[in-house]
């Protein structure tokens, strides 16, 4: 496939400034658009972290945000995403190397992936109605527990972390099954025969050769994963109502408080330390895709 | 060579074995909330007794009280859907192709503004577009619940841009777009009757994500107290389980309609157009759009949460 992109002769009329004035101006609609539902929005979280109601500078809202509480709903949040990320990408990892020893075109196998495909989309308020529904105290699962084994689910489980946690799985794997896919139907059959010529075993080839090439996608996917966990808000939003466990809802419970006085850039300053970790994360990804095409060809 | 190959049997044999438990456990498992789901739908909590109220108030609509709400909200994320995909048409898809056409050297900076919104949570954003709203709603517009539609199409954007990139980057614009110039075509023609119907594919699926990702949008509601499908859904969840727990299942069954339909529609494309006589290129527009395991699934990690 060849991208139009990368021909040669592109770009390479020469500039008139009067000529291309026009066209420029055709995408003013579309930078001004973004500027102000995307650019400005950004912007305001931004500035907004250093600054009161009217205007002036101040830390406050920094400073609240380092307060023990908010420190700790940081920490809850980078925690769960951790545990679910990991989950999600040793369980996502096993069932996609399960998946990648079908044949590629087989139905069983377009099957699967397109319900992967379908549940890890499905999140937020409706997710947490199904699993309301599974585990919660009328929940059928519950039920089949109690009658079979006589094991009482918690009642409050749904509404711990550890809930929210178990229910972030639901899309955390599929997700992992998908992202995670392409690397292992990269391996090529011809390495493992490589290796079995050269008198190496199964424990060989998985920790010296598919091993170290698979490390760096499985790694990026586990930082995808972390960054979709930790930027989650209307499944847990659904679960729990009474406090608030992670930083979204520290946001929203911050927004709806706007005209508290000393509350003011406690938001922004929220959203602030949220960019920081998702563009670090992001960032980490970025650099091990880069990584993990070098095996790709 | 027999003995050579029986190790090699086994290994096989083992492999298929461990390959039907991992999927079979795995089918089973994911499949149980959603069977729990319907489950509680049709199952009062207290008695036990099994009957189809919510789906019958729901479909006959006597039970109005209880789901204006549900019905307010829907209407909002259709109406909101629509405005999307005109905006996004309007403003996105001419845009790339002006780009592309006239101004190749902003290509990287559309790119980045288009996947922007993958690096900033929803729920970042939604603290920036609350004084945006504010201003929106008090001064210009009002309160309105569609005018979320605005803040909707940048939720959207990298996933529209990246359908429509690979439609555009599947067809030659440039001779295509010239040579309808020189037949004296205007611009407008251009867009409409010969770009439009070339990237029929890209914008499908692009139309498809968007009202997914619209129709599953709750954060901007939840946080700017508006009303669409999934906050009212949240609502009334608080009185009435079983009625939520049945639309839940609808809109579920909805998308993943929406996502055979388009698969389908993809393949029937592919079919089509791998005659002898075809382009290359289409095939690799159909195969970028239809990519395996199909374009929803990027769509997490913005979407919903």
């Amino acid at each position: 496939m060849t991208d139009p992109r990368a021909l040669p002769g592109r770009g390479t009329r020469t500039f008139r400034p009067g000529k291309a004035l026009w066209p420029a101006l055709g995408t003013v609609p579309f930078f001004a658009y973004t500027g102000v539902f995307l650019l400005l929005p950004t912007l305001l979280v931004v500035v907004g972290a250093f600054r009161n109601g009217s205007g002036k500078f101040t830390l406050n809202g920094i400073q609240l945000a380092f307060s023990e509480r908010t420190v700790n709903v940081f920490l809850n949040s980078a925690w769960i995403s951790a545990l679910t990320a990991l989950i999600g990408t040793v369980i996502g990892g096993l069932i996609a190397y399960a998946l990648a020893t079908a044949p590629a075109g087989s139905l069983g196998r377009r099957v699967f992936t397109a319900f992967m495909s379908v549940v890890a989309q499905f999140g937020g308020v409706m997710l947490a109605f199904a699993f309301i529904a599974t585990i919660g105290i009328n929940g059928m699962v519950t039920r089949w527990l109690s009658a079979g084994f006589g094991y009482v689910v918690d009642a409050g489980l749904l509404s711990s972390l550890w809930g929210v946690a178990l229910v972030y799985c639901y899309f955390q794997i599929p997700l992992m099954v998908i992202v995670f896919l392409p690397a292992v139907d990269g391996l090529k059959p011809q390495w493992r025969e490589a290796t079995e010529n050269l008198g190496g075993g199964g424990w060989t080839y998985w920790t010296r050769v598919a091993g170290p090439i698979l490390f760096p996608s499985l790694l990026g996917s586990y930082l995808l994963l972390f960054a979709n966990s930790f930027s989650a808000f209307a499944t847990a939003a659904a679960l729990i109502s009474q406090q608030t466990i992670i930083v979204p809802m520290e946001i929203e419970s911050a927004l709806r408080n706007e005209n508290d006085l000393g509350m003011d850039s406690y938001a922004q300053a929220l959203a602030l330390g949220m960019i920081c970790v998702i563009a670090l994360v992001m960032w980490g990804y970025a650099a091990l895709q880069a990584r993990s095409t070098r095996w790709a060809r | 060579m027999g003995p050579v190959n029986r190790p090699r049997d086994a290994v096989r044999r083992r492999t298929a074995l461990f390959r039907r438990v991992t999927i079979a456990a795995a089918l089973g498992l994911f499949l149980l909330p959603l069977v729990s789901l319907a489950d509680f739908s049709v199952r009062f909590p207290l008695t036990g007794k099994v009957d189809a109220s919510a789906w019958t108030a729901l479909f006959a609509g006597t039970d109005s009280d209880r789901l204006d709400l549900l019905r307010e909200g829907l209407t909002n994320s259709l109406v909101m859907a629509a405005m999307t995909v005109a905006i996004m048409g309007v403003l996105l898809l001419p845009t790339m192709v002006l780009v592309r056409l006239k101004l190749p050297r902003l290509t990287p900076l559309v790119e980045f503004i288009c996947l922007l919104p993958l690096t900033i949570p929803a729920v970042v954003l939604v603290v920036g577009l609350a004084p945006v709203y504010s201003v929106i709603s008090t001064q210009i517009l009002d309160a309105n619940t569609i005018w979320l539609a605005f803040a909707y199409v940048v939720l959207v954007l990298p996933y529209a841009y990246r359908a429509l990139d690979a439609g555009l980057s599947a067809i030659d614009l440039k001779t295509l777009s010239e040579a309808a110039r020189s037949f004296g075509a205007s611009w407008p023609t251009v867009m409409v009757r010969v770009v439009l119907p070339n990237v029929r594919g890209a914008v499908l699926s692009a139309v498809f994500i968007t009202i997914a990702v619209v129709l599953g949008e709750f954060t901007f509601a939840r946080m700017l107290a508006r009303t669409n499908l999934q906050t009212s859904l949240f609502e009334i969840n608080l009185s009435d389980g079983q009625i939520a727990a049945a639309v839940s299942l609808l809109a579920l069954g909805g998308t993943t309609a929406m996502l055979v339909l388009l698969d389908l529609f993809a393949g029937l494309r592919a079919r089509r157009r791998s005659h002898p006589s075809s382009a290359a290129g289409t095939r690799a527009e159909v195969s970028a759009i239809s990519a395996s395991p199909s374009p929803l699934p990027i769509l997490k990690g913005a979407t919903d949460d």
